[in-house]
């Protein structure tokens, strides 16, 4: 099952689902056909269809809004905001190609602000599939949940066995004493890959997809801190206001602190070209990843044993 | 228009074709969105638009910006051909060395500024526009946009606003091929009569074939500055025009193709046999 059988199944089963898109297709090719007129295509006025989705949502439906997620978040922010977020309704926000998955479209179609600014909005969730199987798992409970909620749309499949999702958890892959990774999205593969690449160096290695970054899993993040010498956040996002800032914020909330190395992108948009191009020239590839955790590893056991 | 002239830019048009062959392989581009207004933007660029490819931040200059942002690779094709950027620099398409990419950057030279999400440049042309009045300079400040983002509520804004501020400067040309991403605009969110809509927020319409380079021509010299309205011309075209196998269908949107099948469609440009075209036939970016 993909993405769109799954949210087919969803609507047939459930009459209160619409599915709705700012003409964006890509999810959604054969839903019109399968769901009739509970499809509705607004072309490209991202604005509308929100506010659209908020009036349908009012007379009791769930819409499952389409857009790429620059577009969805950025476009339509105000009217999610105002309409959606004030009247906190179920409105489920699906953003196509976030961060690095946009690769040659260049900076206007980098959704790499998207979990700062939807996490803003008062009682709106935000999550992050790790890959195709991961998203599937979590995606039943979104949908039937009352909150309103943004997903970043990662269908890439992956090659990981992930553990059902509970809402507000994440997944722990593995827990180490050096060094912990936290990552999120599309990143997730890269991660794992890099754990690997680390633990061949005599790390000891933890790995945690977050899943949720709202509401975000805060035990993993304090016995994280608790545990290991190094947490490292691992984010296709700007450096403020996604998973590094998540971590910031939960370990002040509760009197912590750590030492974080945060991999993001830090003040600037990506450069575009295909993807693995992207990775390795943002410095994303496993092999990457792991060579600056370990120069920041032992920069941190030299100011450490100083 | 004299037949060597005429001559002359469809040369220029044919070349300009070819370079968007080339840029649909090794990741592709949205070919049929720039193969339906390379007259347009030829005609442009080689009679129209008062700009010097060694002169291009000179404020006397005319303005072009493409909003729709997908026909980007008939803008550098252009460019190219008219000794703006070096045609060499086209290979460098989609190489994290350069800024050739599926959306315009300001960083190739001619790039008036960045577009890919719809509906933003009229209003940015209509602030250029502006202030080239409050200067009472005579720039003329030309956007191009798709068909599809006249869906977008910030264009008919924009129109509203520059009408308003009597911005006769602007002129709007709609590159009208018929199509969103994948769909006919008149199957989604019809768009006709669209000359009576722009008419109706004010603007002074004209309706053209946007192939023709007569007809193009006649429609820029009959710019009205004389009233106060903005310039609105809807130039009918055909998506992924000069390319009969995949002319004017709702699946050639994004296309990355293969060399062989580059081959065949440049041979095909030629006024040779149709391409033979394996490649999956929808993609969506």
């Amino acid at each position: 099952m993909g993405y769109e059988e799954l949210l087919i199944k969803t609507a047939l089963g459930d009459e209160r689902f619409v599915v709705m898109t700012a003409e964006n297709r890509a999810l959604v090719r054969n839903t019109a056909g399968a769901i009739g007129n509970r499809f509705i295509d607004t072309g490209i006025t991202e604005q509308t269809m929100i506010g659209m989705a908020a009036g349908m949502a009012l007379r009791g439906r769930i819409p499952i809004v389409h857009a790429l997620a620059p577009f969805l978040t950025m476009r339509a922010y105000e009217f999610i905001r105002t309409d959606v977020g004030i009247a906190n309704l179920p409105v489920k926000l699906s953003g196509y190609i976030p961060g690095f998955l946009s690769d040659g479209n260049g900076p206007t179609h980098q959704a790499i602000e998207d979990v700062s600014i939807m996490r803003g909005i008062p009682g709106m969730e935000v999550f992050c599939p790790a890959d195709e199987d991961d998203l599937l798992n979590m995606l039943p409970a979104i949908w039937h949940s009352p909150a309103p909620s943004y997903v970043r749309i990662n269908h890439k499949k992956g090659n990981y066995a992930h553990v059902p999702f509970q809402q507000g958890k994440a997944e722990v892959v593995s827990t180490g004493r050096d060094v912990t990774l936290l990552v999120y999205g599309f990143l997730f593969e890269n991660a794992f890959k890099a754990k690997a690449i680390l633990e061949e160096k005599g790390l000891s290695v933890g790995l945690v997809n977050m899943r949720s970054l709202k509401p975000v899993d805060e035990d993993i993040i304090i016995s994280t801190a608790l545990k290991t010498e190094l947490i490292v956040t691992i984010e296709d996002h700007l450096q403020t206001g996604g998973l590094y800032s998540v971590v910031a914020e939960v370990l002040l909330n509760n009197r912590l602190t750590a030492s974080v190395f945060p991999l993001a992108l830090n003040e600037k948009w990506f450069k575009p070209a295909l993807l693995q191009n992207v990775l390795e020239f943002e410095g994303f590839t496993p092999e990457k990843i792991a060579g600056k955790v370990i120069a920041e590893f032992h920069h941190h056991k030299k100011i450490a044993n100083a | 228009m004299r037949k060597d002239k005429l001559d002359a830019l469809q040369s220029v048009a044919l070349n300009v074709r070819g370079h968007i062959i080339n840029m649909s392989v090794g990741g592709g581009c949205f070919i049929g969105a720039s193969l339906s207004c390379v007259e347009l933007l030829v005609y442009l660029y080689a009679e129209f638009l008062n700009v010097d490819s060694t002169q291009l931040q000179s404020p006397g200059r005319d303005y072009l910006f493409l909003s729709k942002g997908h026909d980007v690779p008939a803008l550098y094709g252009t460019l190219a051909e008219l000794g703006f950027i070096d045609a060499g620099r086209l290979n460098n398409h989609l190489l994290t060395s350069d800024s050739i990419y599926w959306h315009p950057n300001r960083a190739v030279a001619g790039v008036e500024f960045h577009s890919g999400s719809l509906g933003h440049l009229p209003a940015v042309a209509a602030g250029v526009a502006f202030d080239c009045k409050l200067k009472n300079e005579n720039n003329n400040v030309i956007v191009i946009t798709g068909d599809g983002e006249l869906n977008e509520g910030s264009v008919w804004e924009a129109v509203l606003v520059a009408n308003a501020y009597k911005l006769n400067n602007l002129t709007i040309i709609v590159d009208r091929n018929q199509f969103q991403a994948n769909i006919r605009t008149e199957e989604l969110i019809p768009l006709e009569p669209l000359a009576d809509k722009f008419e109706a927020f004010g603007c002074n319409v004209q309706r053209i074939n946007g192939h023709d380079f007569a007809e193009i021509e006649r429609a820029l010299k009959n710019l009205s500055l004389g009233n106060s309205k903005v310039n609105v011309i809807i130039a009918d075209t055909v998506r992924g025009k000069g390319l009969p196998s995949i002319e004017a269908r709702a699946d050639r949107w994004f296309c990355s193709f293969t060399q062989q099948e580059a081959d065949g469609l440049l041979n095909e440009l030629h006024g040779n046999e149709k391409a033979l075209i394996e490649s999956e036939t929808l993609i969506v970016r």
